[in-house]
């Protein structure tokens, strides 16, 4: 299926599957674009199963093991027959890394846990897929701003992307990277924890938009658009100007601008 | 010295400092609590340095063990494999405390163990007993007990008499007082140390040096007169019946030797099964807690030994929940906690609200999944618990026994919500999830959904949301938040990217 022009590129012969994540596709839709230029310009064919819809994560995290048991049916039956699943969201990922087989076995359902552990191995964040499984750093991304990037909780310890974002980070011209204090703190999003602890969250937000504002960047990197649009949430309302951006959107453009 | 003093009571007629109102009566849930801790400035502030100073030593010191994953596996391992074969373990320790002198006693819940202490030092005569700190005897509620059965029980950790004489209850597992500045303490001490014993000395200062000597000077008139003392036990061989305290000042060495009587009372989760298990857990302990390589007193005794140091001794293990915890096969993984508090000094929640907010002596991340398995997911408190934390998942790198922490409190939302869903009580939030995961269920539901926002998106002629009214405020308050995009990336794959269209 790879085109004549493609071969030789690191993604040359690959098919990727695209987990938009339902957030992405319904509020960041530029983000699931970004992830579809940047694999196609490396040399991957993309494609989105329409039967997809979430990881389920908000209902496991609220308790409602049940209520996100058809997302996992719906995750399995949509991805399994594809070799690579990427997605723009290391906290979707994580969840079906980490969650999914376990909902399947705690409602008894072992075949479908065993299809869930498989479709799970081959599941990536998009930052991991292109260092681990493409092998590229240098992306050929050209953005010249000031950048910091907040590793977001899940993309560091249930996705374990480890170091990935920032190698790509380093590599794209132009870009003149801050470092966060405080980075590895959480932001206070937490799903509903924003909802059900609404105070706590907000101390921690607050918390984590000053530390942001404080290294002086334009733009804000993540590899989470909910957490970046809890902590741009209070920046917008304290009028502090650094911009969220996924870590896709700055790897998908190239000089000259396309994208 | 005035060591004849005898106990006095205050102007309320107590023999010990009343603790705060909120640990008498039913507190509030997590949330309306957490409030009260999120506006103490002072206490916010004290927080934040504190935990950031101890985060930043426990890095350092566990950096300097090649080995620390093996560690942290090994002490998974032999506290799994000791809760296993719990039941064999306990009779073992039972047959060799009894072997080495000690007389034991079985305790179901906290009343039965506050009964058991109570006679026991009852039956010494005495009004007066001294405590090294234990995270057991607060659980139970022992102080209260035995100040309404006429006895005074004297907290000797510095940081736990500092909590004691403030009318206080401990914030942090192992810094009771971490919520405490140097001012406050010096107020405490020149306010109420006179009231129950050997006052402050005139002019006391806020240097640490000052404020331990005068807490020296209260605690040794205090050694000196009881002849009771009350431990806990970090860990208790089954093997030899050897009881181990670990401890930083020496006041608890001093409880251990100095009186006629010592009663300890042990969680019969913290069995070991042999001497050489302890190796484990004497060099994950300190790292994990106070970022030491080694803690500063350790102190074993097994049973009483003729002419030195106590001469009747009584062990009181106690159950108290934890075979209920045992018998969730996901839940009982909280039953190897060893009680360092790492995970309470990393938790970006703890730091900010404090210990007081989760309603119990257990606080932090290993407060909100032990206290629903102690207790149940019943009351409003223990209901609360699960929900205090954003999941970040910091606790699970730091926790030296790797219980995997952000699983379990997952696992305890599980349970509150299906208790939930039995007392078909609060309807809103089920029946909200119940509907989005009808939309989840299938594509075709998302696209509908995604469609009338992107209506709304196109429709409505704004940008930002500000401020919002009702439950959204929660969100609102401080945050911008983005108008919805005019188009959802499903609809813009089908108009210029399926190879179908």
């Amino acid at each position: 299926m790879t085109s004549p022009s493609s071969t030789g590129l690191p993604g040359a012969g690959k098919t990727v599957a695209l987990f938009a994540t339902c957030a992405n596709d319904v509020m960041f839709p530029d983000t699931p674009k970004a992830v579809v230029t940047l694999l196609e310009r490396l040399g991957c064919r993309v494609v989105f199963p329409e039967e997809q819809t979430c990881c389920g994560q908000v209902f496991t995290n609220t308790g409602y093991y049940p209520e996100a048991l058809p997302s996992v049916k719906t995750y399995v039956k949509a991805f399994s027959d594809y070799d690579y699943v990427v997605g723009p969201s290391g906290s979707c990922v994580g969840a079906v890394r980490h969650q999914h087989a376990m909902l399947a076995e705690e409602a008894g359902d072992h075949g479908l846990a065993r299809e869930a552990t498989a479709v799970a191995a081959r599941t990536f964040d998009i930052s991991e897929f292109l260092v681990n499984v493409l092998g590229v750093t240098d992306v050929g991304a050209y953005f010249p701003h000031r950048v910091t990037y907040h590793p977001t909780c899940h993309s560091m310890r249930v996705a374990k992307v480890g170091d990935a974002p920032l190698q790509l980070l380093r590599a794209v011209r132009g870009l003149q990277l801050i470092e966060l204090e405080f980075a590895e703190q959480c932001c206070g999003f937490g799903g509903t924890f924003s909802l059900k602890n609404p105070d706590v969250s907000r101390a921690m937000v607050n918390d984590k938009a000053r530390h942001v504002m404080d290294t002086g960047a334009e733009y804000l990197v993540t590899g989470d658009n909910l957490c970046a649009l809890n902590i741009s949430g209070v920046i917008h309302r304290n009028r502090g100007g650094v911009k969220p951006i996924h870590l896709a959107e700055i790897l998908a453009r190239t000089e000259g601008g396309n994208q | 010295m005035t060591a004849t003093e005898q106990p006095r009571r205050d102007k309320d007629g107590r023999l010990t400092p009343a603790p705060p109102e909120w640990t008498t009566r039913p507190a509030a849930p997590f949330p309306e609590a957490a409030v009260k801790g999120l506006e103490n400035q002072v206490q916010r502030a004290n927080l934040r340095h504190a935990t950031g100073t101890i985060r930043a030593k426990r890095a350092r010191v566990v950096a300097e063990v090649d080995n620390w994953q093996d560690l942290r596996s090994a002490g998974e391992a032999i506290k799994n494999r000791t809760l296993r074969h719990l039941d064999q373990h306990l009779v073992t320790l039972e047959e060799s405390l009894t072997k080495a002198g000690a007389t034991v006693h079985w305790a179901r819940d906290a009343a039965d163990a506050n009964r058991i202490i109570v006679d026991l030092v009852k039956a010494t005569g005495e009004q007066e007993v001294t405590k090294v700190k234990s995270m057991v005897t607060q659980e139970i509620g022992m102080n209260e007990a035995l100040e309404e059965a006429g006895i005074a029980a004297w907290e000797t950790d510095l940081a736990e008499l500092i909590v004691q004489l403030g009318h206080d209850f401990p914030s942090h597992i192992l810094v009771p007082a971490i919520h405490r500045n140097r001012g406050e303490i010096r107020e405490i001490f020149r306010e109420e140390m006179g009231v129950y014993g050997t006052p402050a000395p005139e002019g006391l200062s806020e240097q640490p040096a000052e404020l331990a000597g005068a807490a020296r000077t209260h605690l040794r008139n205090k050694f000196l007169r009881t002849k009771v003392a009350i431990s806990g036990a970090n860990f208790a061989v089954a093997e030899t019946g050897t009881l181990v305290v670990v401890e930083s000042e020496g006041n608890g060495r001093m409880n251990l030797t100095l009186p006629e009587t010592l009663i300890s009372v042990v969680g019969i989760e913290k069995v070991l099964p042999t001497v050489e298990d302890l190796e484990v857990f004497l060099r994950l302990l300190p790292r994990s807690s106070t970022g030491e390589r080694m803690n500063p007193y350790t102190s074993m005794w097994t049973g009483p030994s003729a002419g030195d140091g106590p001469q009747d001794v009584h062990v009181i293990l106690l159950d108290n929940g934890r075979t209920n915890a045992l018998a969730d096969p996901k839940g009982r993984e909280a039953l190897r906690c060893i009680r360092c508090s790492a995970c309470l000094n990393i938790c970006p929640v703890y730091e900010r609200v404090g210990g007081h907010a989760y309603g119990s002596v257990y606080p932090g991340p290993i407060g909100a999944i032990l206290n629903p398995q102690l207790r149940g997911v019943e009351n409003p408190i223990d209901k609360s618990l699960p929900f205090a934390s954003s999941l970040c998942g910091a606790c699970n790198e730091v926790c030296p026994v790797k219980i995997p922490i952000s699983d379990l409190l997952v696992h305890e939302r599980h349970r509150v919500v299906e208790e939930k869903k039995r007392h078909q009580l609060n309807q809103f939030e089920p029946a909200m999830m119940k509907a989005a995961s009808w939309v989840m269920a299938d594509h075709k539901h998302l696209e509908a959904a995604g469609t009338a926002s992107s209506l709304a998106g196109k429709l409505l002629p704004i940008r930002t949301i500000g401020p919002l009214p009702g439950p959204l405020s929660r969100w609102t308050q401080n945050r911008d938040v983005p108008m919805v995009p005019a188009q959802t990336f499903r609809q813009w794959w089908k108009e210029n990217h399926d190879e179908r269209a």
